[in-house]
């Protein structure tokens, strides 16, 4: 059995973006987005103590390398790096075709992904991939039980949920209440470094540089605009009228 | 410029943030409709309404599941076929998963996250914990976008009875490969923080512990759900669950009503994209009126239990 | 009847942070040298380590598969870093010989100019830089920075650093110290086990060198435990600083004395602020403070902010935008509180931790950096086959009494306490021991305990600035710029004692520049309750200075600095 995991280094601390490319500075330093953390201890949990194999995957920078590590401390077994300059600036298209392509390469019998990015850049990543390597995925999971040749599991929406089954190999993308990660051990730590990592490029991959990062991104940044004013804010006082304000305005609103 | 919509519906009902996306692409350009389900072709004349010209219809047993995969066949065909230069959505547990499959399998670009689009489609996205809003761009056709939840109001467009076409579509042996087994319809015991459409939250100016009881009698007559900030969670007035903030829950509701809330900026970046922000706070300089759309400086104590009233008679009613 | 916050003790006992190792034999992590700390010192006595284990493999084969370790309590070397800072590079040239130069390091560039000015509330006079403040030759660097790129060249030596692990007891076996005991991860507020629950660790070593830094735990720990202090306390400054990006570049090194502190010595004000230029578009301001201060309303956050409301510091930030904010305290004896001893079996300790700071020149990294370099040395000599690892480590104490460090701190030794005097007595007593290279000293000085001076509070919160969100802050706005986003279910990790008269009950909640401490409940007897928001904690130490204990919260807790 061996599972997947895609994660993401994401910026930390004050997050800016940066005037000239427009997009997220991505120089200071960098940590393991927390909804791959969740993913990552899916994945580890899912394995328990069985014969099965994690390996974690991410398309980054070099610095990416120590979100990898991090999920090696927790206790995947393996890392694989995608670091190309020509992959950067990739956009959610550009992202998905590198990722398929890593992935096809490991053949996992499933593929996890975390719900979100803190940096709002990787969101829906999961269905774009799991299209592209023409595999059944569930997003939103909150309970994953593996079966013989498939996947159970429960999809939280917004009515409730839905108990789906999958056949294996897989894609899903797990949300953050499904567990709580572990906290890497200090054996953890100090093993992840013995641990195998490979760094690949576009080459090596096969993927064609023009298809990657931003020369193949379909979609662009034009420039920063005005902050979303919050048109027609008002203030009143807390008078005798003050509450019927409040209904006025909401119904104005339209929220009730 | 031709749009074409997803549609979504639940049961007997078109959803409303794809209706508002369809309003809001008809003012754009042609718009047309997809549905996709069983038994929802009588749901395509509704799609009239909101600016449909036509209304590409899926109708079929198999597609009754609200799985992404079967969809995302369905369109990618629809657009194909009808060479349309633009695909929207409106965001959804559902509608998030088509659309990314929908861009793969076009090899078109995706913009998600979207508050509002141009009439030369420059897509307007906020970034940063919505503290700043980017300009996006296409570089190519076609242009698939998914808006946020609630960026448009589904106001009728006064359009006539569309044109209702069949789809002759054909599943790909993965958009088979998942089923529902189990379906669980949550009864509303108020839903959980994250999800709820209104959110009340409440903070040390509500004086003392008990005094939460305001906060839960307007989430109820409200029908939402109830937070806390962390100050108050620190003095175990109200459990950490409830918590919103830089180290709590974060929330996007349709609205955010905070009663006694300083809005100090560990609190702030948990909910300052709720679309409508209400806050009651005695006093008259604390930073959540910089952020807030209708701000009240008055005492929580007097304000909320004749508000809550208000809303109750009106629910009567 | 004049109160003091040191009659009220917190609930703290050196004792309960030492124990044996308790984890079975198989389980403890065994490393040759573990090193507490990634800061300067400890980094440079990796770093050194590095250098002598890779002349001498057979030493470093003997030492396991983990010859180095160094455990930090920050998220990552640099999270907890905080300093003006414009570095003597004397001791990074030594560290480092002709391997790597100080341009290559990350500094913001060398001191080119300085001036130094005595303000008013609406003036600054420019007065010559006291010999102790001539800066020329040194680089200015951000602390946090320097200490990422040093933590990239220990691992390059074969270091281990643990990130995210806090030192919390110390190991003592028969007398000796053989390691340290991790703290837990995972605990809820009231220490219950969560879901993802991970114990800490014994980690046993050779030799433990503690580099943790001002008011760090276990050297507190140890020195008590080992009977290690001296006669004199340590006495602490609290330092508060903000990183701006400016439109206009600043050209030289700026210090100021005077306003808003106050000369008269029934305060007893000292301190003073630094502005340095950090490269073409930042700049970083911040002021120092003595703790040994006494009107309760006493803020040095918001005496920050007052300071920057000054027409010459003003046009300074005009047009540009606060980026990092951060606090820290200074240990400020120098001299005469130094340990009596700095090793114990199985024990090193270097840096600002026993106090190798020199205030009058707001010097410590260059001390800090050779005194772990000194420490290496010495572990390493006690590693050697042969070696009697008692003596080795007492050559420690001799190799630092040789130093530089011990030169210059014995030179400008009573310094700081005439200070106490007030501002203009204490200013011409410190240019007659400079200039005398401190020959000339006006006789010891007893140091007081910070936590023992009188209180009295006068009505000094009136003149802080309200936060204007431009040019001044609030604290809430303040921590979340440090990058303070500790997870808030864990146990408190602060002690105090939580009843207290409202003096110091005043005094805590203003010294705190991070508003951890609130007024509850009051008593009816003139005390009142103290509650506390510990995940608000940038782990300043400034408590510790002034009647309550700060340990170490769950690792990877506190502040996330980077330019600090």
């Amino acid at each position: 059995m061996k599972i997947a995991v895609c994660v993401k280094h994401v910026p930390e601390g004050h997050a800016r973006i940066d005037p000239g490319s427009k997009r997220l500075d991505r120089s200071g330093e960098g940590a393991l987005n927390h909804f791959d953390a969740n993913a990552v201890e899916e994945a580890l949990r899912l394995k328990g103590d069985g014969e099965g194999e994690v390996v974690v995957l991410s398309m980054g920078p070099e610095k990416a390398a120590d979100s990898l590590r991090k999920a090696l401390a927790m206790g995947a077994d393996r890392a694989v790096l995608v670091s190309d300059e020509a992959a950067a600036g990739a956009d959610l298209l550009a992202t998905s075709r590198v990722l398929a392509a890593a992935l096809e390469r490991e053949g996992a019998d499933l593929v996890l992904f975390g719900q979100q990015a803190e940096d709002a850049d990787g969101a829906v990543l999961w269905a774009a991939v799991a299209e592209r390597l023409r595999r059944p995925v569930v997003s939103q999971a909150a309970e994953v039980t593996l079966a013989d040749g498939s996947v159970r599991v429960k999809r939280q929406t917004e009515y409730g949920y839905d108990v789906i089954e999958a056949s294996l190999p897989a894609v899903l993308a797990v949300s953050d209440a499904i567990n709580e990660p572990r906290y890497p051990s200090l054996k953890g730590i100090m093993g992840a470094k013995k641990k195998p990592f490979e760094t690949l490029s576009l080459a090596d991959l096969g993927v064609d540089a023009g298809a990657a990062g931003e020369a193949g991104s379909k979609t662009e940044v034009l420039g920063l605009g005005d902050p979303p004013a919050r048109a027609d804010a008002r203030k009143i006082e807390g008078d005798a009228n003050a509450a019927q304000a409040i209904v006025d305005f909401l119904a104005e609103k339209r929220l009730v | 410029m031709s749009i074409l919509v997803f549609l979504e519906h639940h049961g007997d009902e078109l959803q409303k943030g794809s209706l508002g996306v369809l309003a809001k692409a008809a003012s754009l350009g042609d718009a047309d409709a997809v549905l996709v389900g069983g038994g929802v072709t009588a749901l395509a004349a509704e799609a009239g309404t909101y600016g449909a010209k036509k209304v590409h219809v899926a109708d079929d047993a198999s597609l009754d599941p609200p799985l992404p995969q079967p969809r995302v066949d369905v369109i990618a065909k629809v657009v194909a076929d009808g060479g349309y230069d633009a695909v929207l959505f409106a965001n959804s547990v559902l509608a998030a998963d088509v659309a990314a499959g929908v861009a793969a399998r076009l090899d078109a670009g995706l913009n998600w996250d979207l508050v509002d689009l141009t009439s030369d489609f420059v897509g307007k996205r906020p970034a940063l914990q919505d503290s700043v809003l980017v300009d996006v761009g296409w570089k190519s056709s076609p242009r698939v976008g998914l808006f946020r939840a609630g960026s448009f109001d589904a106001v009728p467009t006064g359009g006539g009875a569309p044109q209702v076409e069949n789809v002759a579509f054909e599943l790909e042996e993965h958009s088979r490969a998942a089923k529902i087994v189990d379906q669980q319809l949550e009864e509303s015991s108020g839903p959980s923080i994250e999800d709820a459409e209104i959110v009340v939250g409440g903070g040390r100016g509500l004086g003392a512990p008990e005094n939460f009881s305001l906060a839960e009698e307007l989430a109820r007559v409200l029908g939402g759900a109830v937070g806390a900030t962390r100050a108050v969670v620190d003095a175990g007035w109200y459990p950490y669950s409830a918590q919103i903030g830089q180290t709590g829950k974060t929330v996007s509701p349709k609205l955010y009503v905070a009663l006694g809330i300083s809005g100090a900026i560990q609190h702030k970046v948990g909910m300052q994209s709720s679309n409508v922000i209400v806050a009651i706070n005695k006093d008259p300089n604390a930073p959540i009126f910089e952020f807030s759309d209708l701000g009240v400086v008055g005492d929580v104590h007097e304000i909320v239990p004749k508000l809550t009233e208000l809303l109750q008679q009106r629910r009567d009613a | 009847m004049t109160v003091r916050a040191s009659e009220f003790p917190p609930p703290f006992a050196a004792g309960d942070y030492v124990s044996e190792p308790t984890d079975p034999a198989d389980e403890r992590i065994e490393v040759g040298v573990l090193i507490v700390g990634a800061g300067p010192a400890g980094l440079a006595c990796a770093i050194r380590l590095g250098q002598l284990l890779e002349e001498h493999p057979e030493v470093a084969e003997r030492l396991g598969d983990v010859p180095v370790a160094l455990v930090e309590k920050g998220k990552q070397p640099g999270s907890h870093l905080l300093s003006g800072a414009c570095v003597n590079p004397r001791s990074l040239r030594r560290l480092f010989k002709d391997r790597y130069r100080i341009e290559d390091m990350g500094s913001y560039g060398r001191v080119d100019g300085e001036s130094v000015y005595a303000l008013t509330r609406r003036n600054a006079v420019r007065i010559p830089p006291p010999p102790t403040m001539r800066n020329h030759g040194n680089y200015v660097f951000s602390l946090s920075r320097l200490g990422r790129w040093l933590a990239e060249r220990a691992e390059e030596g074969g270091t281990t650093i643990l990130p995210e692990t806090t030192a919390e007891k110390l190991l003592v076996a028969h007398g000796r110290t053989v390691g340290i005991r991790t703290g837990d991860k995972g605990r809820g507020r009231e220490g219950e086990q969560l879901a993802n629950y991970e114990p800490g660790s014994d980690i046993v070593a050779k030799v433990t060198v503690l580099a943790e830094g001002t008011q760090g735990h276990l050297t507190g720990v140890a020195l008590d435990r080992f009977g290690l202090r001296g006669d004199e306390p340590q006495v602490w400054e609290l330092g508060v600083k903000e990183v701006w990006k400016v439109p206009k570049p600043l050209d030289r090194v700026i210090h100021t004395m005077g306003w808003p502190l106050r000369t008269a010595a029934k305060y007893r004000e000292f301190g003073g602020s630094f502005v340095y230029p950090m490269g073409d578009d930042m700049l970083t301001i911040g002021m120092v403070v003595g703790l040994d201060y006494r009107d309760v309303e006493l803020s040095v956050h918001d005496i920050l902010q007052e300071l920057k409301t000054h027409p010459k510091i003003r046009t300074l930030l005009a047009g540009g935008e606060r980026v990092a904010w951060g606090a820290k305290t200074i240990p400020s004896g120098g001299f005469h509180s130094l340990p009596a001893r700095l090793h114990a079996p199985g024990l090193l300790m270097c840096g600002d931790g026993v106090g190798f700071v020199n205030i009058p020149t707001l010097k410590g990294v260059h001390y800090a950096i050779e005194s772990g370099r000194l420490a290496a040395e010495s572990a390493f000599a006690s590693l050697q086959r042969g070696a009697t690892p008692t003596t080795s480590l007492g050559s420690y104490d001799e190799a630092i009494r040789d130093s530089f460090i011990w030169q210059d701190l014995y030179e400008v030794r009573d310094m700081r306490q005439v200070f106490g005097r007030g501002f203009f007595v204490g200013g011409a007593l410190a240019s007659a021991m400079t200039a005398s290279k401190g020959r000339m000293a006006p006789g010891k000085m007893r140091a007081e305990p910070d936590a023992d001076q009188p209180l009295l509070r006068s009505d000094r919160s009136k003149s802080y600035p309200a936060p204007d969100g431009t040019l001044t802050f609030d604290k809430l706005s303040s921590v979340f710029l440090s990058g303070n986003k500790t997870r808030d279910d864990q146990p408190n990790h602060i002690r105090i004692e939580q009843r207290v008269p409202r003096e110091v009950a005043d005094l805590w909640v203003n010294m705190c520049p991070a508003q951890v401490y609130e007024l509850g409940t009051e008593g009816g007897d003139g005390t009142v309750t103290v509650q506390l928001a510990p995940s608000n904690c940038v782990q300043c130490g400034a408590i510790t200075a002034k009647g309550g204990r700060l340990t170490p919260p769950e690792g990877g807790s506190g502040p996330e600095y980077t330019v600090t």
